[in-house]
Order: structure tokens, then C-alpha cells, then sequence
């Protein structure tokens, strides 16, 4: 049996510590927001963020996170960063297909947390490893941009 | 794809009727095996008809047709028949039937149509099929037609209500109005009096000028559930005690199964089955988790079969060969000389060229899965498709059961670039499902998609043009060698030898060419499958006439953008879109050395498309699109947000095609595994994309795959600016540039 804290509730699930954390997430908890997309950490799709860092849940075991606090696309929303990625790309239009979105958002969520204003070198750094076959990455782009602005808008607000 | 093209192999059928004999069964033969009927028309009559077969319908809600259903409380659904892959069509569609229903879009419910071909079939298809950016070229005069039909049902119960002149009466919002007393009645409380009423047999649209939803920028109805993780794939389908399989095919092309030990996986806890097909295997388990252990501990033995040494090179060499000889012919024109080899001769300067695009993978971000649950009375199908009717008939064959008793429930997809078109993986998970006590859900690695594509065709071309004195083109010919997507997917349309799909784009080119000959040679790959990509036909065919034009005006020693404007003297939409897009982007503005632009012109799927890229090439070779400009006319527009969006994916789609995509084959088997070795393009390579759309009054051409189609060749034409080096074979490797 293993505990994880996911998305501020504590999940006892029955399996293998080895299994990767997408796979609980999925087939065991039943959050599908979190994609399968490669399976070796080469798409982004599986993002999730472990204490804030984003993370490929398809190649982390579940042992590695025992006891830190995982988040989803599914909690994204109620943390400040999350909520502005998600206003500016609805705002922007940014998604087609969807299915690599949820991957997206979480990255461009964790890099605004952590880099309130990024460039566009900052941009690349951070969401290359993230595939959209649509082609969606002048608006993912032109929409954390946005969301950029509307994040320090905020802080200056408050 | 160019689905269009079927549109023209019906007429041809249509035509062959009235001639009578052979041509005529052969037809009628062919429209048996559409599954459902090769509709020529598609009228809202006809639709009329079968209402009363919409399942969905009940008494108390009023569904005038197969596309809108009003209950008494007034909620409006109207029924999507084309699927969602990110194209737009769940926003495109629903404004068309809104704009004539006079409702809001945010009023409406969505909802997937049911598998039918008898009320849903894609009116340029001919079955229910999303593909070849048909959409809303099919849509655009039927919906329109089935909201007014529904709307002007609507306003005569109103007025037989009021008891005034219908005349009187106008719809706004979802509620009819009596103009000179103001008073207003909800759709929902008319439905009782409405669905008694006659349907009228002819409704009148309204004039564009009046439009009040098609041409503006509506929000998409599908973005909000993707970007909090609601959105429902079809791997995302949860059904009460269902288990998670992964399978693992013959690695070589027409292998089949030996021998299984399955001792080692079933000992893996979650392992559940390991369900043995022909040539595959399928571990079924708990979790997606186990199901992958349990495959990896299988020791498998293959029957390699015929294909274990086959490779790519043997391949080429085929096509070179049958590149030699003369094809079918698909345009020939020569009023001028009478004949072309003549014209060809008498040229004062001869071009020549063979070009070459490489087998290439859809990898959907999504990878390729079913779920399916087998019953001894009926059969459940969870999953994503472009081609429902052909789910449901695979699910039929496999089980025995009647169509009927299948239910599919189709889903948002995950991308779909044609590979959803086919119904291999729906088979195959259909296949296991039989064996398996319950609903189970059968997910391929990507490993697997990448491995058991139905790959875009491996094309062999040549090029040759007769050139006069000042290095114009008198003479033209392109034959065109691959397999042939049509002869296998519809074999109605494969008419004669020719396929058309592999000439389009290469037969009509939009420019004067007086002396033409376009012919194709069919060249099957031993073993290997082919299918639809983004674009198939053109995107290979515009490449190839897009670099030789180019070619052509570097003989002649001109401007490219001039030598395409002098041959475009009776295309103005397409001359339109190349000095709009050339204009944008600066054309003849001097770069920095090693960078170059390039152009391409294009009349595919209905739209006008013109190119440029801007490029650069580093001392090493290496390749980066910087800008792209793109002008595009795809006549009259329903979203100008959405073309904006097709037109900036479709060019990304295109890059990591001309710089990465291939397919390659070594003993039989695919050489690539996923992501590593398959690269698809990241936001650190992407370029600037800027699109300008043209205001057209011209009915809507398509717009999810010009986008694609027109990139290649631009880009190769900008790395000729940069380097002087054409590129003739794709994907570009600077290093074997000739």
C-alpha cells in the first residue's frame, strides 16, 4: 500500500512501488486529465507538478513521490498561475485537439511560478520538451505572454 | 487527403449510369460497397426522409431533421456529424445550424451523431466520413438549410399560435417574435405545435450580408474542457470493471504469430490474459501499468514471413524502375504542338528532375486505442474515428453480430491526420475483446503507432520541362510513382489504373502550361499498408511542382515570384494570394548572408494558398524556419479564427515533415520507435507564423490541410535562396543536397 497526496487528498492505492505515476493517476485513481503520450518522457503530454516542479509522471515511479504534493491539470486551476495560463489560453484559442494541453498548462504553469515574466528564451527553455502535433505554439507562446501580464497586473494590484 | 477527388470519381460515376452497360454496374456495384450508398446529392429532403430514424428522437422534443432536436424547456441540441481532431468542426458546424436556427451558440448542446450513413454521410465522401477538408464544404449549404427549415417551422407554430401572419413574425435568440406587439414565445414552449407542422420543402437562406455568426470569430465550444482535463478521449472511457490491454504486433510487415510463452507475464501481478490473434499478441490487465510489464515478459516467436528482408532501398529501387515506363494518363493537353514530346524537343532549353517524399507516420499526440465490449446479444466500441459507419461494420464482422447491435460512441480525438481513417486498430481490439470476459480497453505504446502505421506513401516523381528562348515553359510533364491510398480505402474512386488522389495538385497546377502530360504509375510496397496524412496527395505533389517551378525560374534566371505572377495571367485568385503573401513578407528585401526566402502557390482542396518562408541555414547545415507569411483564400469563411488556427498548425505540421519525417524499413521492420527517432517539431523550432485571409464571396474551399501542403516547397525554395542547393528528396538533409 502506498499514500500519495494528490491534489491535497491522500490516495492509498495497492500496487508495485516501481509503477509509474501516470499509471495511478489514470487507471488507478481515475484523474484522465494527465496524458499518455510516449511513455519515456519525450512528449510533456504526462506533466504534473511533484512540491511545484513539473515533472513526467510517465517515468516516475511512484516511490520517488511518496509524500510530496502532486497536482494535476484537474487542480491546476485553483493555484494562481494555473488559473491565468487557463484564462489566456481560452482567451487565445490556443488548444486544437486538445490531447497534449493538459501537458502544456502544467508546464507554462510551473514556469510562471517560478519566472513571472519569461522571455522568449525562457519560453523555449521550458516548454520544449512539450509536443503539440497540432501546432499549436504560436499561441501557447503568444499566451503565456499574456498570462504573464495579467500575473504581474496582479501582484502590482494587490 | 484529397477526398475531393472522390467527389469527381462520383460524378464520373454518375455519368457512366447514363451511358449505361458495364460502367453502370460497375457503379451501382461500387456504391454497395461504400456501405450505405454513394449519395450524389445531398439534399435536405433526403435527410427529411429518414427523420423519423433518428434514434435520439422522442415525443416531446421536436426534431425536424438529423442535425437539431428542441425539447420543451427550449434546450437546443444539435447533432455534430463530422468529429472533432482539432480542426474546429464542433464550433464550425454548430455556427452554421445557430446562424439559420437564430440561436446562441452558447444555447446549444453538442452532441456526436450516431453511426449512419443513410443521415450523416459527408456529402463529398459519400459515407459518414471526417476527412479531406471537407467539412464544412460539405456542411455548408445542408446545415444552413436544416436550421432554416427548423426556424421557419418554428415561427409558423408561433404565428398559427397568435393567430397573425407568419410574415409578421421573426426568430432572434431562440424565441419567435411578433414584430408589431412585441410579443415573444420561447422555442420551447412552440415544439408541441411545431412538430405537427408540415416541413416545408423549400426554405430561403439568409442573404451573407445578413449574417450574424458565420464570419466572425466565435469562441471554440470545445476549448474549455480542454484545458482543465475534462475533455473526454477515448482513452480517457471508464466502463465499470473494465481492464487495460496493451498488444504488440508482427514488428515485420505481414508476420504472423508462432509461438507464445506466457509463462513469465502471467505471474506479474495485475496480469489477468494473454490473448493470442494471428499476428499478434495482447496482454490484458488490471492497469495500463501491468499490461506493459506482462508484454515485456512475454518471449514471442514471429513468423517473419515473406517481408523479413525488406528494406527501404529495395523499395525506391522498385519505384525508380516503374518510373520508367509510361503511366496512366491523367491530364494530357497539347492544342498548341499536337504533341508534347514534339514540344519537348523543339524547346530551346530542356529541365529534368526526379523527386522523392519518404513513407511518413501520423502520431497522433494520442495514441491509437479501443475499447470494446463483446456481449452474446451486442457489442459496445469506445472510441475515436473519422470513420464511424466503418467502426461499426468492422465491429459487426468480427463479432458476427448484425450492425445494429453495435453501438459506437465516438469521442473527441486526439489528433487524427488520416490515421483514424482506418479501422485496423478497431479490428484488432474487437478481435481481443472476443476473448475477453468484460469490457476492455486496448491501448497502443507509441512504440506500436509509430511501428504498425498506415504510412503516407513513398512517391517516386519525375519532372521534365521544355523551356522556350526566354525561359518560359512550353512543355510539361510529371509522372507520378507510388502506391495508391484510393485503390484499397475506396476502391470506387480507383478508377481505370488512375488514382487521384496521387495526382492532385500535380494534374491541374494553377499555372498556363500549354503542352501537359500528368500520369500515374501505380507501385504497390511489398507488405506495407498505405493511408492518409495530412494533405496526402498535394502535400506531395505540390512539393515536387513547387521546387521545379522554382527550378524552371532559375534557369530562366528570374525572380521566382515573377515567373510564377507571368503564368497565373487566368488564376487571379491564386495570383491574388502570391502578391499578398509576397507583399507581407517582404519579398526582394535583402537578408543576411546564409539566410533565404522561398515561395509556394497552391489551388488544392478548394483554397488558394500562397507561401513564403523565411530560412536559415548554419554553416553546419542546420536548417531553421524563422517566418512564415501566408495568404490564404478559402472563399467564403465561418471562422476566421479557426482558418487562422488550421493555417498555423498545418504549416508547424509541415516543418516537422520537411526537416524530420521519414519512415525507414531494414529487414522488414520499421527502424523508428517514437518520439526520439520520430521527432515531431518543438516551440523552440517553430517559426513566426503570420496569416492573412482573403474576404471572398466564393463558396468555402477547405482549409485543415493547404496549410501543410504549401510549407515544404517553401522552405526548400528559401534554402535554395540561402545556399544555391535544391532539395529534391525530403526531409531535408543539407548534407545530401545536390
Amino acid at each position: 500500500m502506498v499514500t500519495l497526496k494528490i491534489n491535497d487528498e491522500d490516495r492509498t492505492v495497492d500496487v508495485s512501488p516501481d509503477m509509474p505515476l501516470l499509471w495511478v493517476l489514470r487507471d488507478m485513481v481515475g484523474l484522465t486529465g494527465t496524458k499518455f503520450g510516449c511513455g519515456m518522457a519525450l512528449c510533456g503530454a504526462c506533466t504534473v507538478h511533484v512540491d511545484g516542479t513539473p515533472t513526467r509522471s510517465c517515468m516516475t515511479p511512484i516511490s520517488a513521490v511518496g509524500g510530496k504534493k502532486i497536482t494535476t491539470i484537474e487542480a491546476i486551476g485553483e493555484t494562481p498561475s494555473g488559473k491565468k495560463v487557463q484564462k489566456a489560453w481560452l482567451d487565445l484559442e490556443v488548444v486544437q485537439c486538445g490531447y497534449c494541453q493538459s501537458g502544456q498548462i502544467m508546464a507554462a504553469s510551473a514556469l510562471l511560478a517560478s519566472n513571472p515574466n519569461p522571455t522568449d528564451a525562457d519560453i523555449d527553455a521550458a516548454m520544449a520538451g512539450n509536443l503539440c502535433r497540432c501546432g499549436t505554439y504560436p499561441r501557447i507562446r503568444a499566451a503565456i505572454k499574456q498570462a504573464a501580464q495579467s500575473e504581474s497586473t496582479a501582484i502590482e494590484g494587490a | 487527403m484529397s477526398l475531393e477527388q472522390l467527389l469527381y470519381a462520383a460524378k464520373g460515376g454518375a455519368e457512366s449510369i447514363s451511358k449505361g452497360g458495364i460502367s453502370r454496374r460497375t457503379f451501382l456495384k461500387a456504391s454497395a460497397a461504400a456501405g450505405g450508398g454513394l449519395l450524389l446529392s445531398f439534399s435536405l429532403p433526403a435527410l427529411m426522409r429518414h427523420a423519423e430514424a433518428a434514434e435520439t428522437a422522442t415525443a416531446n422534443t421536436f426534431a425536424p431533421n438529423a442535425f437539431i432536436r428542441i425539447d420543451r424547456q427550449g434546450r437546443v441540441t444539435l447533432v455534430v456529424h463530422q468529429v472533432e481532431m482539432g480542426q474546429g468542426t464542433y464550433t464550425a458546424l454548430p455556427m452554421l445550424l445557430a446562424e439559420e436556427l437564430e440561436v446562441d451558440l452558447a444555447q446549444a448542446h453538442l452532441e456526436h451523431a450516431p453511426p449512419d450513413d443513410k443521415l450523416y454521410a459527408n456529402p463529398l465522401i459519400g459515407f459518414q466520413a471526417t476527412g479531406g477538408s471537407t467539412s464544412v464544404r460539405g456542411a455548408w449549404e445542408p446545415l444552413r438549410r436544416a436550421g432554416a427549415t427548423a426556424r421557419s417551422m418554428l415561427v409558423y407554430a408561433a404565428a398559427q399560435t397568435w393567430k397573425v401572419d407568419a410574415g409578421s413574425c421573426r426568430a432572434e435568440k431562440g424565441e419567435v417574435i411578433h414584430v408589431p406587439t412585441g410579443r415573444k414565445l420561447n422555442y420551447g414552449a412552440l415544439v408541441d405545435k411545431a412538430a405537427t407542422l408540415p416541413v416545408p420543402g423549400q426554405v430561403t437562406l439568409k442573404d451573407p450580408k445578413d449574417f450574424k455568426l458565420i464570419g466572425t470569430p466565435a469562441k471554440r465550444l470545445d476549448s474549455q474542457d480542454k484545458v482543465n482535463g475534462k475533455a473526454e478521449f477515448s482513452i480517457d472511457v471508464k466502463v465499470p470493471g473494465m481492464k487495460i490491454a496493451t498488444v504488440a504486433a508482427c514488428p515485420v510487415f505481414g508476420g504472423k504469430l508462432a509461438s507464445v510463452d506466457d509463462g513469465k507475464a502471467k505471474a506479474i501481478k495485475g496480469v489477468h490474459q494473454v490473448v493470442r490473434l494471428d499476428d499478434a499478441v495482447a496482454v490484458v490487465a488490471d492497469h495500463m501499468w501491468a499490461a506493459k510489464q506482462g508484454l515485456a515478459a512475454l518471449d514471442i516467436r514471429w513468423d517473419e514471413g515473406p517481408n523479413a528482408k525488406l528494406s527501404t532501398a529495395d523499395i525506391v529501387q522498385e519505384l525508380k524502375a516503374a518510373s520508367q515506363k509510361p503511366g496512366v494518363v491523367a491530364r494530357k493537353e497539347s492544342p498548341a504542338q499536337g504533341d508534347i514530346a514534339k514540344a519537348m524537343a523543339g524547346a530551346a532549353r530542356k529541365v529534368e528532375a526526379v523527386y522523392q517524399v519518404p513513407f511518413l507516420a501520423q502520431a497522433t499526440m494520442e495514441p491509437l486505442n479501443c475499447t470494446v465490449q463483446v456481449r452474446q446479444d451486442g457489442c459496445d466500441v469506445w472510441v475515436g474515428t473519422q470513420v464511424a459507419t466503418r467502426a461499426q461494420a468492422t465491429a459487426a464482422q468480427v463479432t458476427g453480430l448484425p450492425p445494429e447491435k453495435i453501438r459506437v460512441h465516438n469521442h473527441l480525438l486526439g489528433g487524427g491526420f488520416g490515421r483514424r481513417l482506418e479501422v485496423d486498430f478497431i479490428t484488432q481490439a474487437v478481435q481481443i475483446a472476443k476473448q475477453v470476459d468484460g469490457p476492455v480497453k486496448v491501448i497502443w505504446t507509441r512504440e506500436e503507432d509509430i511501428q504498425h502505421g498506415i504510412y503516407r506513401p513513398y512517391y517516386y516523381d519525375r519532372l521534365a520541362a521544355g523551356l522556350d528562348g526566354e525561359g518560359m515553359p512550353i512543355a510539361w510533364s510529371h509522372r507520378v510513382t507510388g502506391s495508391s491510398i484510393l485503390a484499397r480505402w475506396f476502391p470506387p474512386a480507383f478508377k481505370d489504373g488512375l488514382d487521384p488522389d496521387a495526382v492532385e495538385g500535380a494534374a491541374e497546377p494553377p499555372y498556363a502550361l500549354p503542352n501537359v502530360l500528368v500520369d500515374y504509375v501505380r507501385q504497390e510496397p511489398p507488405g506495407i499498408i498505405t493511408g492518409w496524412w495530412r494533405g496526402v496527395g498535394p502535400t506531395h505533389n505540390i512539393f515536387m511542382v513547387e521546387s521545379f517551378i522554382d527550378e524552371l525560374a532559375a534557369a530562366a534566371k528570374k525572380d521566382p515570384v515573377e515567373y510564377r505572377r507571368a503564368l497565373l495571367g487566368k488564376s487571379p485568385r491564386a495570383r491574388a494570394v502570391l502578391d499578398l503573401a509576397t507583399e507581407k513578407a517582404s519579398w526582394g528585401q535583402p537578408l543576411p548572408e546564409g539566410q533565404g526566402r522561398g515561395v509556394s502557390v497552391q489551388h488544392v482542396f478548394g483554397s488558394y494558398l500562397a507561401e513564403v518562408a523565411e530560412v536559415a541555414v548554419s554553416k553546419e547545415g542546420e536548417v531553421r524556419v524563422q517566418r512564415v507569411v501566408c495568404a490564404v483564400d478559402c472563399g467564403m469563411i465561418v471562422n476566421p479564427d479557426t482558418v487562422k488556427a488550421q493555417m498555423e498548425g498545418g504549416i508547424i505540421f509541415g516543418i516537422t515533415a520537411a526537416l524530420y519525417g521519414e519512415i525507414t524499413i531494414k529487414d522488414g521492420r520499421v527502424e523508428q520507435n517514437n518520439f526520439h527517432d520520430y521527432r515531431i517539431l518543438g516551440i523552440n523550432e517553430a517559426p513566426v507564423v503570420e496569416v492573412y485571409l482573403v474576404k471572398s464571396a466564393e463558396a468555402p474551399g477547405g482549409i485543415g490541410e493547404p496549410g501543410t501542403v504549401a510549407i515544404a516547397p517553401a522552405v526548400t525554395n528559401a534554402i535554395f535562396a540561402a545556399t544555391g542547393k535544391r532539395v529534391r528528396k525530403l526531409p531535408i538533409r543539407m548534407t545530401e543536397a545536390i
